[in-house]
């Protein structure tokens, strides 16, 4: 395995030996990656290789679950989050997340986006009006909602719907944002936006991305992790990934001589 | 066949005769029960019969038959009035001794305060020396003035010597139990003072009393002769009459006038002869107000629980055995929750509070008996299941999606309840409150042994402090239809009311409903864009 680890630049995360368990299934066989600070990560894979609850693991909200038990660890700023001492909404808020499918609560634009702000004590109008402001422009639905923030966001497109929950995120100032699957329910167009949308913000924010569109890893990603039957098969530098996979197996997914 | 069978078409026939039969029957008995609810109050001519033997009656048609077991006969059913004459308000009499009938254009029927209505002639008005003789609209002055003079009187029954047994009775437990302290000096004050205060009562009462009896001299004064059908003359003081009609001669816009008059008394008045007449008004306030104390009482209680059953409790056998318990509830026969109630909240928790904070008032029983608040709380306890279900359903609607949203920002499971979860689960909340009122508005059984009565002397709210007062007894539309339809000791003439009153019970049900429905999606609409 140790062979597959590659050294990224100022890693952020480091996941060391990970395995987890649902009941007795093992989903998830002992697997070591870094993420890289300020880059976008993407991980791909077939259907239930374990990308999406690996990502779940790095915010813990496998724990909802409860018969999840896990082995190894995860750092993040060299800080094990499994560590019993941690902050649970404390990490959550350092470590945004997005769904496959998009959920705005069924609230205003305006309260979707504030929620989290809300939540960790900011009460002042001004400054929540700031904070959502300077999220929707970061996930670049402002010049579309401007007037109308005060309106239900489940009145908005699929596309929209899921840059609010883009800009919920964002409006936590999180250090990791993870997105399972962002675009998998949305039409391309919308999905070009996002896609653009997420490359603005590698600039501020490192992005771990699962995604089952392979052309979207390849295009926005600056690395990406192959995931088949809770393995990390392969993790590379983008371009080598898809230009000169190293495996077998990934060169087979890839090609579409697979799944 | 096999074919047809195949298409599903005899299906949807059978399903859609169904709901056919079931839509029928209901409309059936609501237009069953507007006809005859809105129909009393409209004024009938006033017939009047010679009989063969010479006999003369007058009065309203109730009702025609054939006779029985007899070809060709049929009898009338005549309501004559006159109780106190005749003995009593109705009359069969075989048409086949009916010589003549015709419609007397001066016959008046007179509605009284006392014994029902008086069909009649007008004579005249009854002076020392004699009759003097006096017109139908010579009537009306007399008539305010009665009027007038009735107001009066009621205010100072109720208000003014109401207040005053009030304070006494106040200050009667305050000497009680001053009594049962340590006569210390500053006791023995206060006990003069109180019984001082009890003596400047006692002399206002007797003036009010002087007052009174003044104003009921002044109201027997006048009265007027009524020639009745038969010709027997018959005295009847002025305010005794309530109102008079003279419905063979009345426009069907008099007759509109009538019949509003009679609606609005009947909405807005207090029951009159034992709840046979008059209105219904305190009963609408009584139903109303304990609804409105078991949502209060119920909502609470069926939400928390919910949500420790759906969101906390885990899923094992205690917590299944709890829900199949709360769902067996709703099936336990609702006087099982009466007798519970009486045991429980009057004897128990009433006897208690009695015990600790009105003990000068023992062996009178302040909270130890039945009473609006345990009645509310008896069917709180017996609507909590709606409730809970309700609320259960509501909560297992809220996709997971939506809680991960939240835990994702970083909300702790209290948050992701309070902010998200629970608003998004109100509309089912609000449903099953709506179930529980609709349940708890017309139950009746329990109510009867914790605190329903027949006649209530006073509202659950009035002037006197502290305003609200829920030990009170209180009327219930549900407990008046059972009262005047079959308890009543002139049914015959309670039978429209019972119609009427069931409607008003309909018409508020639906009115608490429509209420809670639209506060539901208001809620709704205000959980979802922040503004009504």
């Amino acid at each position: 395995m140790e062979n597959k680890k590659i050294k990224v630049p100022e890693p952020i995360v480091n996941i060391i030996d990970l395995a987890l368990y649902y009941g007795k299934m093992k989903a998830l066989k002992g697997i070591n990656l870094d993420v890289s600070r300020k880059k976008i990560t993407s991980f791909i894979g077939p259907s239930g290789c374990g990308k999406s609850t690996l990502i779940r693991c790095l915010n813990r909200l496998n724990d909802l679950i409860e018969s999840v038990t896990i082995e190894g660890s995860i750092r993040i700023d060299g800080k094990d989050i499994y560590d019993p001492a941690i902050d649970v909404t404390e990490l959550r808020r350092r470590v945004g997340m997005v769904f496959q499918k998009p959920n705005p609560f069924p609230k205003t634009i305006y309260e979707n986006v504030i929620y989290g702000p809300r939540i960790v004590g900011i009460g002042k109008k001004g400054v929540l009006d700031e904070i959502c402001e300077k999220a929707l422009k970061k996930a670049a639905l402002w010049e579309e909602v401007k007037d109308r923030l005060h309106t239900n966001a489940l009145d908005l497109s699929g596309g929209q719907q899921q840059r609010i929950c883009i800009a919920r995120a964002i409006a936590m100032e999180p250090e990791i944002i993870l997105l399972d699957e962002p675009c998998s329910a949305l039409d391309p167009i919308a999905t070009a936006k996002i896609e653009d949308m997420l490359v603005e913000l590698k600039r501020d924010y490192t992005v771990i991305i699962v995604t089952h569109n392979m052309q979207q890893a390849a295009r926005i990603s600056d690395f990406t992790g192959f995931f088949m039957l809770g393995e990390l098969v392969e993790f590379n530098v983008t371009t080598e990934i898809f230009t000169n996979p190293r495996e077998k197996q990934t060169e087979d997914y890839i090609t579409g001589r697979f799944g | 066949m096999k074919k047809l069978f195949r298409t599903g078409n005899p299906y949807i026939w059978l399903t859609a005769g169904t709901l056919t039969v079931c839509l029928l029957m209901i409309c059936g008995l609501i237009v069953l029960i507007m006809v005859n609810g809105f129909g009393i109050f409209w004024p009938r001519t006033i017939v009047q019969f010679t009989l063969r033997d010479g006999e003369v009656v007058m009065g309203e048609v109730a009702k025609k038959e054939s006779i029985p077991h007899q070809k060709d006969a049929s009898r009338t059913k005549l309501k004559v009035g006159n109780r106190d004459v005749y003995g009593m308000d109705f009359r069969w009499i075989d048409d086949a001794d009916v010589v003549s009938r015709d419609y007397p254009p001066h016959a008046l029927a007179f509605e009284r305060r006392e014994w029902g209505n008086m069909y009649g002639f007008l004579h005249g008005l009854r002076q020392d020396d004699g009759v003097k003789p006096l017109r139908f609209n010579g009537l009306a002055p007399l008539l305010k003035e009665s009027r007038a003079l009735y107001k009066k009187i009621r205010y100072v029954e109720k208000k003014e010597i109401g207040d005053i047994n009030y304070r006494m009775e106040k200050s009667r437990l305050e000497l009680k139990r001053l009594a049962c302290l340590q006569p210390t000096e500053k006791i023995q004050k206060k006990v003069a003072a109180v019984t001082a205060g009890m003596e400047r009562l006692e002399t206002i009462y007797r003036e009010r009393e002087n007052t009174l009896a003044g104003l009921y001299a002044k109201a027997r004064e006048k009265e007027v002769v009524v020639l009745l059908a038969d010709g027997r003359e018959k005295i009847l003081p002025v305010f005794q009459i309530i109102r008079v009609s003279a419905p063979n001669e009345m426009g069907v816009f008099a007759k509109m006038g009538f019949y509003s008059a009679k609606f609005w008394e009947f909405i807005w008045g207090e029951p009159r002869e034992a709840n046979t007449e008059g209105g219904v008004f305190p009963a609408i306030f009584g139903t109303v107000m304990m609804v409105l104390i078991m949502s209060i009482a119920v909502v609470p209680l069926g939400v928390l629980t919910a949500v420790y059953l759906k969101e906390y409790a885990s899923d094992n056998f205690i917590a299944r055995l709890v829900r199949i318990s709360v769902s067996n509830l709703a099936g336990v026969p609702s006087i099982v929750f009466g007798v519970f109630g009486l045991g429980f909240f009057i004897y128990f928790i009433g006897g208690g509070i009695d015990k600790l904070f009105f003990p000068e008032s023992l062996p009178t029983p302040t909270y130890g008996t039945g009473g609006i608040l345990w009645a509310s709380l008896t069917l709180a306890l017996l609507t909590v299941p709606v409730v809970v279900v309700a609320t259960e359903e509501g909560l297992s609607a809220v996709p997971m999606s939506l809680r991960e949203g939240s835990y994702a920002l970083g909300a702790t499971k209290i948050e992701t309840l309070l902010k998200v979860v629970i608003p998004q689960a109100t509309p089912g909340i609000l449903t099953g409150t709506i179930l529980a009122m609709a349940r708890a508005a017309g139950e009746v059984a329990p109510l009867m042994i914790t605190g329903v009565v027949k006649l209530a002397p006073s509202l659950p709210i009035d002037g006197h402090f502290p305003y609200i007062h829920l030990e009170r007894k209180f009327m219930h539309l549900g407990f008046h239809i059972y009262d005047v339809g079959f308890q009543s000791p002139n049914v015959e003439a309670a039978i429209p009311m019972v119609y009427t009153t069931t409607l008003v019970l309909l018409f508020t049900v639906l009115v608490l409903n429509l209420t809670a429905i639209v506060a539901r999606n208001k809620l709704k609409k205000w959980y979802s864009t922040g503004s009504m």
